[in-house]
């Protein structure tokens, strides 16, 4: 089947963790919610445990965005990773930012365990955004 | 003059056993380059100079040296010492640190656009001016037109740790800023990411920013796994914009900004321009710079409860009330 461009459907990485946003990506599916089939979920322990090594791989393997998501500060079951990843994400960010890579293509977010409809906006937000941006070319590593 | 105050204090230091090895800089093999100097005899202390080139971070030699070893640091090495100090890889009491007010180090790119390199025979520098000098010709340049990149926005010249200084110390600059980062900053992102791609075309994954740079220590580099893969190895692809990204997020909150990496890149890469643009941002959103007092812990250690998180997605839904906050 020849591929063109509007059969382009962007890939999307979420790294959620198994407390909050992964809970509520399930709660998603039992409440029969649609979103968008585009996200791809990886459950972690902790966004704490979220190294900018894995949100680089994900956009080097194919991936056209990336989004971390964790409990809000406060509520993180290990107490504190989410507080320390806060830091971290956000001087990553803006280092993506600076080296070229747009701002639309590495998210992060709170989403706590019963918020699935904040699950549902959030996904649909960012393949809506994605799709516009068009597909990720210069960081694929083939 | 530095160079003899510090041959006269490395000659004491020696002869009286308060350490057994001093590192420091010597001349290099080419004009206007140099090397380290690792002097265990009080009759080699001649070999050690402080000139306008001393852009290594000798402070390295440390981590082979850990015991009874005096160094040659300015602004940046000491910090770089206080750097090791708080990850615990030295002792302060095992070093005899001869710290050095630093004017700044010339930039051998800046130089060779001026003077075609075959020509210069010699250089000299008095207060605020250089001299080339070849070819039967004389030029003069101000100082600052030949300054490395990143120490024109040095705010720390004089040494921050020390036992013994060689020399008067020298004014600092708070205020002074990252001009060109800014630049890069005020651009459109697809111009930023054309300069980044063009700038590391040449970058041959060689590592030798990773070795010369202080606080890459890492026993098995993240770029040596071959299980993970994170960066890659291949030059012809995007996998060097990989690696410094991420070697770039390592030194986050740690880098004293000392250069050695662009000193030793072959390929003449700025590669400051990642690091500078972190230590502004380190220093803006949580008032931090590495490698100023060993009781400070480490940005990325600590966290605080009212940390900025406005660049998070579900903030930026919650505030434009694309969706009602629960």
């Amino acid at each position: 089947m020849e591929r063109t461009a509007h059969t382009w459907e962007p890939k999307i990485v979420a790294f959620l963790c198994n407390w909050c946003s992964y809970a509520a990506a399930d709660l998603a599916g039992v409440r029969r919610l649609q979103y968008p089939p585009n996200v791809r979920i990886v459950r972690v322990p902790c966004v704490g445990s979220v190294s900018p090594l894995f949100i680089l791989f994900a956009l080097r393997q194919g991936a056209d965005a990336v989004i971390v998501s964790g409990c809000s500060p406060g509520d993180c079951h290990y107490r504190s990773g989410n507080l320390y990843a806060r830091r971290r994400f956000q001087v990553f960010k803006n280092l993506l930012h600076f080296s070229g890579i747009e701002e639309d293509r590495v998210h992060f977010a709170w989403i706590s365990a019963a918020e699935a409809e904040l699950f549902v906006k959030t996904m649909q937000e960012v393949t809506m955004r994605v799709r516009i941006l068009g597909p990720l070319k210069h960081l694929k590593s083939s | 003059m530095p160079t003899e105050t510090i041959q006269e204090i490395a000659i004491k230091a020696l002869e009286g056993k308060k350490v057994d090895l001093v590192i420091g800089f010597t001349p290099g093999t080419r004009p206007l380059t140099i090397r380290p100097a690792f002097i265990d005899d009080p009759s080699a202390v001649k070999k050690l100079v402080w000139n306008d080139f001393c852009a290594i971070n000798p402070a390295k030699y440390l981590l082979k040296h850990p015991k009874r070893v005096g160094i040659i640091a300015n602004g940046c090495i000491s910090r770089s010492i206080v750097m090791y100090i708080m990850e615990k890889q030295i002792e302060r009491r095992d070093i005899y640190i001869i710290g050095v007010p630093c004017a700044g180090m010339l930039d051998k790119y800046k130089i060779n656009a001026f003077w075609d390199k075959k020509k210069k025979k010699s250089l000299s520098s008095e207060s605020g001016r250089v001299l080339l000098s070849g070819d039967g010709q004389i030029r003069e340049y101000p100082r600052h037109m030949l300054l490395r990149q990143n120490c024109l926005s040095c705010r720390h010249k004089n040494p921050v740790i020390y036992d013994i200084l060689a020399g008067k110390p020298v004014d600092e600059n708070e205020q002074v800023t990252d001009p060109d980062i800014e630049a890069l900053e005020a651009l459109p992102t697809p111009d930023r990411l054309q300069y980044f791609r063009s700038i590391f075309s040449t970058c041959k994954l060689c590592y030798a920013c990773r070795n010369a740079c202080p606080i890459c220590y890492c026993p098995t580099c993240f770029a040596e796994r071959p299980d993970s893969q994170w960066a890659g190895k291949q030059a012809d692809r995007p996998d060097p914009l990989a690696f410094h990204l991420l070697r770039a997020m390592h030194c986050a909150g740690r880098c004293t900004d000392c250069g050695a990496c662009e000193n030793a890149c072959p390929a003449g890469i700025p590669l400051t321009k990642l690091t500078r643009k972190l230590n502004k941002d380190i220093r803006l959103l949580y008032h931090f710079e590495a490698g100023l007092n060993i009781e400070t812990p480490l940005p990325f250690s600590v966290y605080n409860l009212e940390d900025p998180q406005e660049f998070m997605l579900t903030e930026e839904l919650k505030k434009t009330a694309r969706v009602s906050a629960v």
